[in-house]
């Protein structure tokens, strides 16, 4: 009988997104360099020159033909995947938009990184969140082995779901910083990932015609569309997404609970929210607080789409929700707004900070946690 | 290779319900292309009059299997349904029928870029010589001294010579043609299917609403264009460029017919004087010069 081993090693956030696309085994990767988000295409480069993966390798001349590219491949049936960060997004965010209401089942890793001027590689989220709107999945991982992990459930939630999905990756902190990973055996990915079925969202093949996108008879039939891959699409897509915690789960040993991971929360009184990698840092301060008799917890937003409207509901239970936005807008942080909305009774205290890659780490975090729940702070504060 | 119209493969690919304008030269092209490649072709057509006059969703007027795709990203779109298409094992041609807007500007930079990788997909740019579809602003492959809405006195720029560009990306095959010569366009056509790599036909399309003459005089006008040497019919092929009949005949500038014929019959050359009309005569001329000596710079192989 065969053994299958688990790998343990340790490997960079970018080269965690490598080795899960790797065992994803796409059938067509765009590759574009844009710093921080480099090496993992360099790392995929090394694995299809090795022979390691059979892939089509394509390198493009700008971000917006690597989303066109992997648009072309996912609608003609492939798995496809690609990876950028900040301008690079912003580059190609027309053809984000077409993939999203095709629900060609794309998988890219948005390695975040500061929208400038001034140019500035430092971590910030403003760029993956900026697909918000568009109608893609967005999953933000915490530490290198949820990195790992998310890359690969992505492809199944995106070829599940039919729409396309980003996983977030904080530039530096994760995609640069080494930590332990744990990587399954390929038979046991194998599992995980049946093959991609080439006739969603279409069959697109020679001698059968079929036209998308042309225009339409009557706008009701665009706007019924609208609807249903915006907005239907995502709602259902949470079922999806739980559904591939749970499986991996059972696969590996790791779950993580979903749309969202609670720490700390059942007894508390004041709540942390966040998403990304400097969640590690807020959790260290919910446990420096916790040992001061401070009753509070964190929720950590894994998947920022779908928006886990039904969890976040769950914070009014609380008397202070203190959302961190490593983002910024002219209304605020996005995360504080959209937590906002969904809550009626508690005091929501926004906090935009980190942004531009300013350092903010465990003990800025439970200096204005505390002065949040100590009522130091209005609804809106920018700490830069 | 020779052949007969009447011998070309019946089957219709642009069919009654598309919303092509009466004398439509894009709309000939495109079944020209059907008959070459119906069976064979996965279209990718942006932003442009292709994507409008294939009729309203859910039907089709044109009956072959087409993704419409954002303005400048049809080469890349196409170069991910080949590379799907190679790593799947599905045989068949991802084909681009793009404007000359979407090519000569907007998606120039997917065109160069899919021309230096060397993917394999056959681009057709249907040179109808502006925007059109958005109601005739000029493009870069407007010709000189032509009327535009956005250049009413005339454009004062010449025309980008797309096809002699992608020639010079060195790609396996590159050639120029005309919705006024079927079998040579498909030829073309059939020639670049047979070719790995990137494949770019640059396909001369007069257009009754833009120029501003009589939509009977579609085929006419085109021809014109060939026999007035205003659009030179050429080929460059693994290499070797060479000019294909009939503008092998019009390299004697004493054949040629005066572009007068050709110009007075386009109300977007109306204003034209006579100098205007010679020193465009002279530019014709320095084109003809260039792809001479292209054509003895890349020459035949013995």
């Amino acid at each position: 009988m065969k053994t299958l081993t688990i790998q343990k090693t340790a490997l960079t956030g970018n080269y965690a997104v490598a080795y899960a696309t790797k065992m994803a085994k796409p059938h067509v990767i765009a590759a574009y360099p844009i710093t921080p988000q480099t090496s993992i295409v360099e790392k995929l480069a090394e694995f299809v020159e090795k022979g390691e993966l059979n892939t089509s390798f394509v390198n493009v001349e700008s971000e917006f033909a690597a989303m066109s590219v992997v648009y072309g491949a996912a609608m003609a049936g492939a798995r496809a995947f690609t990876a950028t960060s900040s301008h690079g997004l912003l580059y190609m965010y027309e053809a984000t938009w077409w993939t999203a209401l095709s629900r060609a089942p794309v998988v890219m890793a948005v390695v975040t990184r500061t929208i400038g001027p001034p140019w500035n590689i430092h971590v910030e989220h403003n760029d993956i969140l900026t697909l918000r709107d568009a109608g893609w999945i967005i999953a933000m991982a915490e530490t290198v082995q949820e990195t790992f992990d998310l890359t690969l459930q992505a492809f199944r939630i995106a070829e599940s779901a039919a729409l396309p999905t980003a996983v977030g990756v904080d530039g530096f902190v994760l995609s640069h910083s080494t930590e332990p990973v744990e990587m399954p055996p390929q038979e046991v990915v194998d599992k995980y990932l049946p093959p991609r079925r080439p006739d969603v969202p279409m069959l697109l093949r020679p001698g059968e015609p079929v036209t998308f996108g042309n225009l339409p008879s009557d706008n009701k039939i665009h706007a019924r569309h609208k609807v249903a891959a915006v907005y239907e699409a995502q709602q259902e897509a949470k079922k999806v997404i739980s559904q591939a915690d749970e499986e991996y789960g059972r696969l590996t040993g790791r779950r993580y609970g979903g749309l969202v991971e609670w720490y700390r929360a059942g007894d508390a009184k004041h709540i942390v929210v966040c998403a990304g990698a400097w969640c590690s840092d807020a959790k260290h301060a919910v446990d420096y607080l916790r040992a001061r008799g401070v009753p509070v917890g964190l929720m950590r937003i894994r998947f920022v789409r779908p928006f886990p409207r039904e969890e976040v509901a769950k914070l009014d239970q609380y008397e202070t929700a203190v959302v961190y936005d490593r983002d910024i807008t002219p209304m605020g942080g996005i995360l504080g707004l959209e937590v906002k909305a969904a809550l009626s009774r508690a005091r929501v205290v926004n906090i935009v900070a980190g942004i531009a890659g300013v350092d903010f780490d465990s003990r800025h975090f439970y200096e204005t946690i505390q002065n949040a729940i100590d009522g130091g702070y209005r609804d809106l504060v920018f700490v830069v | 290779m020779s052949f007969r119209i009447d011998q070309l493969p019946k089957k219709k690919y642009v069919v009654p319900g598309n919303a092509a304008c009466a004398g439509c030269g894009m709309m000939i092209g495109l079944k020209i292309l059907g008959m070459a490649l119906g069976e064979e072709a996965v279209l990718s057509i942006p932003a442009s009059c292709a994507a409008v006059v294939q009729g309203l969703t859910p039907k089709s007027g044109v009956a072959m299997p087409i993704l419409n795709v954002p303005f400048a990203s049809a080469a890349a779109v196409a170069t991910g349904i080949a590379e799907a298409y190679r790593m799947l094992g599905v045989k068949g041609h991802a084909v681009v029928w793009a404007g000359d807007g979407g090519t000569a500007d907007i998606g120039f930079g997917t065109v160069s870029g899919a021309a230096e990788r060397n993917s394999n997909i056959i681009y057709v740019m249907y040179d109808n010589e502006a925007y059109m579809n958005t109601g005739i602003q000029r493009s870069s492959s407007t010709p000189r001294a032509a009327w535009t809405t956005t250049t009413p006195t005339g454009k004062h720029e010449r025309k980008k010579d797309v096809a002699l560009l992608m020639a010079m990306h060195g790609v396996p095959y590159v050639a120029t043609a005309s919705i006024a010569y079927p079998q040579d366009f498909y030829r073309k056509l059939k020639r670049a299917s047979e070719i790995q790599g990137f494949k770019f036909i640059h396909l001369h399309a007069p257009c009754p609403p833009g120029w501003r003459y009589d939509p009977a005089k579609t085929v006419e006008i085109a021809k014109l264009a060939v026999e007035t040497g205003a659009w030179i019919l050429w080929e460059y092929d693994n290499g070797q460029l060479k000019l294909n009949p009939p503008s092998t005949v019009y390299v004697d500038r004493a054949k040629r017919k005066p572009l007068k014929e050709y110009l007075k019959l386009q109300g977007r050359f109306a204003h034209l004087t006579d100098n205007d009309v010679k020193m465009l005569e002279e530019e014709i001329e320095a084109k003809w010069q260039t792809v001479l000596a292209l054509a003895k710079a890349f020459p035949q192989r013995l």
